[in-house]
């Protein structure tokens, strides 16, 4: 199956999901965390001079740090994830779901340097392409993944609850009973219709035709009044 | 039960866990919690939070409630197994004994690192007193002359392009460029090994080139006193990331019993350490380069002397230091 869901066991016994990042989130970020390292430069680039040539030699001892190891000090000490990172919800973690210590995130970072050859990362991204966990060679050799970050705070089921919209009357139920699988794609159409536009939601739910009886908004109307009772709302 | 049911009963404990989590995340790694978080009871509270998301995925509850949850574990996860120990007792560690014994386990690869790094180096220089014409195969003859220039006696300082370059404005050039070299070494012998040897050789055969074109030219002495303080740790730093680089692609092409990738993981793990040695002995040798090695004033003879007991100073290190347990 094609899937970016890797699973991890703990010794709690659960299966923690993680979500992988792609090359183009991912080449995002890069491009973030090189912005801000190239506003350093410049910005550095401009005052260290001023002292002279000790403060070329200061500016270019500032480089050397910013550019090996802004990357790596970033991922130990913010849970994994640089400035660029951060902006788009991704951060690196180890094979194995912890966090990256000093060890797997300097030789990730210090291999990017093959990564990057011959150009713009192409052995990089050749490398995500090929197998199946979007690694590109500096995460094969420290065993790192890059995943999407989940918000902690709670995902709201319905919409803000519209009287007018959604009268009161009385459900019917369908009258064969869905499975539980059904249903549960039902309540998961529910939680995701904000994502989707309206065209795309009725075009979805006029699939439903044979169950509901309706097409257009009152059939997605009727859907999320069925998921919210299948999710025990009412 | 119906998802929102359980939403209700369990909502007060996950926003509890939650806050835990942000105070945790706040404190970052090295620290132990504990100290400041009152969360002697995190590892239950954690443990409740893998059962709900065991329940939640059984009973099928919304993917965003789940979603939810498995992020919650994943964090308690990090924070319960994710503690490491601190950062200065390992390195005092590394630096007396670890970093000598990875050497020392890993001689092969040094051993082979050297032989393309030193036998050029000071093969070269052999081989053009015999024949000068080696140097011009190698380096163009502007370049050579440049170099005589940059040694010749009177100078006051040697080894520099520009009379006007500072001492600090050489540390800065020569750790922004010697360690970036060391780890590309390193991270080159990604393409198996060929990068690391490439880089090597190279090193090797320039360098002997110009030793070799100075020394015919009688410049010999300013050269050599010039490169031998500094020379012990940075070319052992080459050589030893060269040697890690070397692992790498030794690892991609002969993984033995275990799957390549297991091999490559390996030993990148132990190339890394040695990678990080070298790095600091390259930031001592751009030390003495900038502030020692460049001074006309010091006498070739205190020169020689002290480079000579820094290159015994380092062998014994490699060889003898950490043979005990400490």
């Amino acid at each position: 199956m094609i899937d970016s869901i890797r699973a991890i066991e703990t010794p709690e016994g659960v299966l923690l999901e993680l979500r992988l990042a792609g090359p183009m989130v991912r080449a995002l970020a890069w491009a973030i965390d090189m912005a801000i390292r190239f506003a350093f430069y410049m910005g550095l680039g401009m005052l260290l001079p001023l002292l002279g040539r000790a403060g070329i030699g200061l500016w270019l001892i500032l480089m050397f740090l910013m550019e090996w190891f802004y990357p790596v000090i970033f991922e130990v000490l913010a849970q994994g994830q640089t400035a660029g990172k951060m902006a788009l919800g991704i951060r690196v973690l180890c094979d194995d779901g912890t966090p990256v210590g000093w060890y797997q995130s300097t030789v990730r970072n210090f291999l990017k340097f093959v990564d990057f050859l011959p150009v713009l990362y192409g052995a990089g991204l050749l490398s995500m392409l090929v197998q199946k966990d979007f690694k590109r060679l500096g995460d094969l050799a420290a065993g790192t993944l890059v995943v999407y970050t989940e918000r902690l705070a709670p995902r709201q089921l319905r919409a803000i609850p519209d009287p007018e919209q959604e009268p009161v009357e009385a459900v019917i139920l369908p009258r064969l009973p869905l499975t539980l699988e059904e249903q549960q794609s039902l309540v998961a159409f529910a939680a995701r219709r904000r994502e989707l536009t309206m065209e795309r939601a009725e075009e979805l739910v006029d699939l439903l035709e044979p169950l509901t009886g309706l097409r257009g908004p009152k059939a997605v109307l009727r859907i999320r009044q069925l998921a919210s009772i299948y999710a025990g709302e009412r | 039960m119906k998802q929102q049911a359980f939403e209700l009963a369990h909502e007060e404990e996950w926003v509890a866990f939650a806050a835990i989590l942000g105070q945790l995340g706040q404190l970052g790694h090295g620290r132990r919690f504990g100290t400041t978080v009152s969360a002697e009871d995190f590892p239950s509270r954690y443990r409740r939070v893998c059962h709900h998301l065991a329940l939640a995925r059984e009973r099928r509850y919304t993917a965003g409630l789940i979603g939810r949850l498995n992020e919650m574990a994943l964090r308690g996860h990090h924070a319960l197994y994710g503690a490491r120990p601190g950062l200065q007792r390992k390195w005092g560690r590394f630096l007396l004994s670890g970093f000598p014994r990875l050497v020392r386990a890993n001689w092969r690869s040094v051993l082979l690192a050297s032989a393309l790094f030193y036998l050029p180096f000071f093969g070269l220089p052999l081989a053009i007193q015999k024949n000068p014409e080696v140097a011009y195969l190698i380096q163009d003859p502007q370049s050579l002359a440049h170099m005589e220039e940059m040694y010749r006696s009177g100078n006051e300082k040697f080894g520099r392009k520009d009379a006007a370059d500072t001492d600090v404005y050489m540390f800065g050039f020569y750790i922004w460029n010697n360690v970036r070299i060391t780890f590309q070494v390193f991270a080159s012998g990604l393409l198996l090994g060929l990068g690391s040897i490439f880089f090597l050789l190279a090193n090797g055969v320039q360098g002997g080139a110009v030793a070799g074109h100075l020394t015919r030219m009688g410049l010999g002495g300013n050269f050599w006193s010039f490169v031998i303080t500094h020379g012990a740790p940075e070319m052992a730093a080459l050589v030893l990331s060269g040697a890690a680089g070397l692992k790498l692609g030794f690892a991609l092409l002969s993984p033995g019993r275990k799957s390549r990738l297991q091999s490559l993981k390996d030993a990148a793990r132990n190339g890394i350490a040695i990678v990080y040695g070298a790095a600091l002995m390259d930031v001592l040798a751009a030390f003495i380069e900038a502030f020692w090695s460049g001074s006309a004033l010091v006498p070739a003879a205190v020169k020689f002397s002290v480079g000579g007991s820094l290159w015994a100073l380092m062998l014994a290190y490699f060889l003898l230091a950490g043979r005990r347990y400490v």
